[in-house]
């Protein structure tokens, strides 16, 4: 366990130190949320109808966006090697990563989401259930993004390929995300799409460290 | 077993070539057969008229399609397992053959749904993921091609089949768990196939003769495959 702790905390100095990369995510964020307003009319009831679909692609692009760096830095440097012979098993190498990503990323467009909802006029009350649906849902993305992020470790053209990869396994968490926001605008039930998010976040939680493991066992052979 | 018979690459070639004609003829047979019976001797719907006969290649592309992805699944696994020389080649080989399948499912799909939906499209449980195999498909095979190294790239790519598993329940029990335009399946079903012997005759031959074809097309692909690596590896000798 302390093992674990030591990687995140190292990670999120590393993300900071490094050229700010944990706030270019954010950054990229607010900023493709605001270009879709310069392209539809600003004024229209449109805006409330597709903002909560909006919020999550572009969450999904957001938390993509750092997928490429990171193993690739570790990779590079040897680090990678050293996880392996260190007394932690892979697994949760990849879980600390996973965990360290959402840190850098995942929270922030936690934290952004409501003022993109601002931008979009969508009723105060679809708060809790967008709140509630990216802290669900974010955590998701990460756990996915990591298998796929150790799976391109080494290959020719990653920044092709990572959207490749991991934009079809990220679609459950978009439906089901931006499902929860609408039914909050329409004033209907949500619940049952944040209980799918959750299972969904369970599921990634199992499955994925394994994957990951078995990727960046792969890559360093 | 089985898996250490066909460890030996040159075992494999020997019975491939002998198995392949028999394949493809059969292809031809059962295609001959299934056309002719799914065009001339069934009859056309009440509802649908003509318009049904589209389902005697969308389904068995579909069928094909997802036995293709379930097929580089396992190789997937024993490649990785068990190191297997062939299970490699066979997911390289099998790939590029399930996009043509999922391609061919869309497109006829597509056209299908134009006279009965009224639409080209729509975004429904079973289209959507049906069209995420499509792309489960095409990041297998770029995957496969992303390394400088064969082995890596073939390794990284039976992950993906493997995590992309989980969309094969969901494309098969989309129709079930949501209420979609798609109708539920008519075929697989506990109480028997709801759908007239005059249409599941044709039906059935037709998806005998597309899986002839994938296994004739998969042998000649691996054949191909094997070839490559032996005049790579005669290439490398002579030049040292």
């Amino acid at each position: 366990m302390n093992g674990i702790s030591l990687l995140i905390i190292r990670d999120i100095k590393l993300s900071f130190r490094n050229g700010s990369e944990a706030i270019m995510s954010i950054i990229f964020f607010i900023l493709a949320g605001m270009l879709f307003q310069f392209g539809l009319d600003p004024n229209s009831r449109v805006l409330t109808q597709i903002g909560g679909g909006i919020i999550w692609v572009i969450a999904l692009l957001a938390a993509m966006l750092s997928l490429g760096r990171m193993f690739n830095n570790d990779y590079e440097d040897g680090s990678l090697e050293q996880y392996f012979l260190a007394p932690i098993p892979i697994v949760f190498v990849a879980l600390a990563k996973a965990i360290s990503h959402w840190l850098t990323t995942g929270i922030f467009l936690v934290v952004a989401a409501p003022l993109i909802a601002l931008f979009y006029n969508l009723p105060n009350t679809i708060l809790m259930p967008l709140v509630i649906s990216m802290l669900l849902g974010t955590p998701t993305l990460s756990l996915i993004g990591s298998t796929g992020a150790a799976l391109i470790l080494g290959s020719r053209n990653s920044s092709v390929l990572i959207p490749l990869i991991v934009l079809p396994l990220y679609i459950p968490v978009l439906i089901f995300g931006s499902l929860a926001i609408n039914s909050a605008v329409e004033g209907v039930e949500y619940n049952n799409f944040l209980m799918v998010l959750a299972g969904l976040f369970l599921i990634a939680l199992a499955l994925s460290p394994w994957a990951t493991a078995a990727a960046l066992r792969q890559a360093i052979e | 077993m089985v898996l250490n018979f066909f460890a030996n690459p040159n075992r494999f070639s020997r019975i491939s070539a002998k198995v392949v004609p028999w394949f493809g003829g059969g292809t031809i047979i059962l295609l001959i057969i299934g056309i002719y019976f799914s065009l001339f001797s069934s009859p056309p719907d009440y509802q649908q008229g003509n318009a049904v006969r589209i389902m005697y290649v969308h389904v068995p592309a579909a069928w094909t399609a997802l036995a293709c992805y379930v097929f580089i699944a396992i190789m997937s696994a024993i490649s990785l397992i068990y190191k297997h020389p062939l299970a490699d080649i066979a997911c390289r080989s099998a790939a590029p053959l399930g996009v043509g399948f999922t391609i061919i499912v869309l497109a006829t799909g597509s056209l299908w749904g134009k006279p009965t939906w009224g639409t080209w499209w729509v975004w429904d449980a079973r289209l959507t993921s049906v069209l995420i195999l499509l792309f489960l498909y095409l990041g297998h095979i770029s995957l496969t091609h992303a390394f400088d190294s064969q082995d890596r790239g073939a390794k990284a790519a039976a992950v993906l089949a493997l995590i992309g598993f989980i969309n094969i329940p969901i494309i098969k029990f989309s129709v079930d768990w949501w209420n979609t335009l798609h109708q539920p399946a008519s075929i697989a079903r506990l109480d028997g196939p709801s759908i007239d012997t005059s249409m599941l005759v044709p039906l059935l031959l037709m998806a005998l003769a597309f899986i002839f074809y994938f296994i004739t097309m998969l042998l000649i692909r691996m054949r191909t495959e094997l070839a490559v690596r032996k005049t790579h590896a005669l290439k490398y000798k002579m030049g040292h």
